[in-house]
């Protein structure tokens, strides 16, 4: 079955915006996807009727408030395919995730021990990683990438050996849309008892995650990638790893008891999520999954696949384009820089023209420095773009080279 | 062709009436930028944005500020040839008289130079204004 587009893009009430006078293209999806309608609605809906502090008020909002904000719990835990409720850590977004994660390894690792993550890093995981093993003593090990983008595994598999502690790695490169074998890497890992967390932000939103499948121990990500609001994510983390799992932020709700002189911690899922949660952005990121669910997510990943094979085949046509990850398995994201112009201009002759992308390092600089590339223009796909929007970023971008010529 | 001035730059660019014309006139502005000394781009020199870099050279010449600037991208270079227009080889007394964010909303630009932009550019106007104020 194919994806109707257009009756999908309704849905979508921005995307019928204009930019100076000429129709949207957003390509900008790898930032922030747009919001369905039925999540735009399920926000206004929470604070219309039902807005109150969670786990608290001994009155009828409260309740129901509660019964929402951890029934969006649920759907999460459903989604990813979580094997218990409580593995679901509410958090602000992947990279709050990730810090809970290396802020508890940070009072655990040793000097001589090892924490291994890829040249492809987002500064998110990359700088968080750098900074727990520079608090803890540890030594931070890169695994090269491939020219072409892609993970060299066999380089990789060289520098995983007893010491490695952590294993931290990208679903997909944000700034190249490399598609990494997450389950063949966990494997590997988990043989030399590394714990492994997957920055999930770029893959939850293209297809079905399987947490309990892709074999980690934590996957963080984000909820405005994934059709929902901003400010809220999740932090799904094995529960036996979980359970004790070094407290990140302390106060309320996550507590047990507390005296002047101490206090002991509440149980999973609660130490970790201290103070009111952001419930809105909860019940929202759940509408948007439940949005997300109710599609026929095989033809969701036919059309996404489609999209990007229409534009690589147009990319290579197009003189004086260059791609920038070329990795066999790739979602969503075609990077690319136009020969002997700047990024930043071509994406301000794009943007005259109502095509939205990213230019720049993609918080990703020493990836770039790895590539020899002062950044890349990003042109980042979802299931709303259409072939006709890829034509007009091609179009877009003859105009480009030519102004800047 | 020299920068013109500001006066000048407001005039030019209410003659066109589309976009292409008006990114085409500060490409050229940019092209004509006089180019800065590759020594001169060092770490202290450098403000950095997320999509693009720029470097400021400054010196005081007879009671005014000379400036030389210069951005890895062209159309940065040309917003930049906007800002020398208004600011290179004046007083600190005119460059702090002087109401840049009127002159970028006359010249219909004014998202280029709002904080939000990760190009550097209000950066350099900021720097350039903390220097005037505290000459």
């Amino acid at each position: 079955m194919s994806l109707d587009v257009l009756a999908l893009r309704q849905q979508f009430p921005i995307l019928a915006q204009q930019v100076d006078g000429k129709p949207l293209v957003y390509l900008d999806n790898a930032a922030t996807t747009q919001k369905p309608q039925a999540m735009i609605d399920a926000l206004v809906n929470f604070y219309t009727q039902c807005n109150a502090n969670v786990h608290r008020g001994a009155h009828y909002l409260s309740d129901e408030a509660t019964r929402r904000y951890e029934r969006a719990r649920d759907t999460v835990a459903g989604f990813i395919h979580a094997s218990a409720r409580e593995e679901v850590i509410w958090t602000s977004g992947t990279t709050e995730g990730i810090n809970i994660v290396a802020h508890g390894m940070s009072k655990r690792l040793k000097t001589g021990e090892e924490v291994l993550v890829t040249e492809m890093e987002h500064h998110a995981d990359l700088v968080t990683w750098q900074q727990a093993c520079l608090q803890s003593g540890a030594t931070l090990k890169v695994a090269p990438i491939l020219d072409n983008g892609a993970l060299d595994i066999a380089a990789f598999e060289t520098l995983l050996n007893e010491r490695t502690k952590m294993v931290a790695l990208p679903h997909v490169s944000n700034a190249l849309g490399t598609l990494n074998p997450i389950k063949e890497i966990a494997a590997m890992a988990k043989a030399k008892g590394a714990l492994v967390l997957i920055d999930g932000a770029q893959g939850v939103a293209h297809g079905q995650v399987n947490v309990q499948d892709i074999g980690c121990d934590f996957y963080a990500f984000s909820g405005h990638k994934l059709f929902g609001p901003t400010g809220i994510g999740v932090l799904w983390g094995r529960k036996a790893v979980l359970e004790d799992w070094p407290v990140w932020q302390t106060g309320g709700e996550m507590i047990s008891k507390v005296t002047y002189e101490c206090s002991t911690w509440g149980a999973l899922p609660n130490r970790l999520e201290a103070g009111t949660p952001n419930i809105a952005g909860a019940i929202g990121m759940a509408a948007a999954i439940a949005w997300f669910q109710s599609l026929d997510l095989a033809a969701v990943q036919s059309h996404e696949k489609q999209l990007l094979a229409h534009a690589t085949e147009q990319a290579m046509a197009f003189e004086g384009l260059r791609l920038v990850g070329t990795a066999p398995d790739k979602i969503g994201v075609m990077s690319f820089i136009l020969e002997g112009s700047h990024p930043a201009d071509v994406g301000f002759i794009l943007d005259k023209q109502g095509v939205a992308i990213r230019t720049g390092d993609h918080c990703a600089q020493p990836l770039m420095r790895r590539l020899g590339v002062p950044g890349t223009a990003r042109a980042s796909l979802s299931i709303y773009n259409t072939l006709e929007e890829v034509d007009m970023l091609f179009k877009a971008l003859k105009k480009a080279q030519m102004m800047l010529a | 062709m020299a920068i013109p001035s500001s006066q000048e730059i407001i005039e030019d660019l209410e003659f066109f009436d589309d976009w292409e014309q008006r990114y085409q006139y500060i490409i050229d502005l940019g092209k004509h930028l006089p180019a800065m000394d590759d020594n001169l781009k060092t770490e202290d020199r450098l403000v950095r944005g997320c999509q693009s870099n720029v470097w400021l050279e400054t010196q005081e010449k007879d009671g005014k500020l000379h400036f030389e600037v210069a951005s890895d991208a062209i159309i940065v270079n040309g917003l930049l040839a906007l800002v020398m227009a208004a600011y290179n080889d004046k007083s600190p007394q005119d460059i702090l008289a002087f109401d840049i964010d009127g002159y970028f909303q006359a010249l219909d630009l004014e998202r280029h130079i709002s904080p939000t932009r990760g190009n550097g550019l209000r950066a350099i106007v900021g720097k350039i204004q903390g220097l005037a104020k505290h000459h």
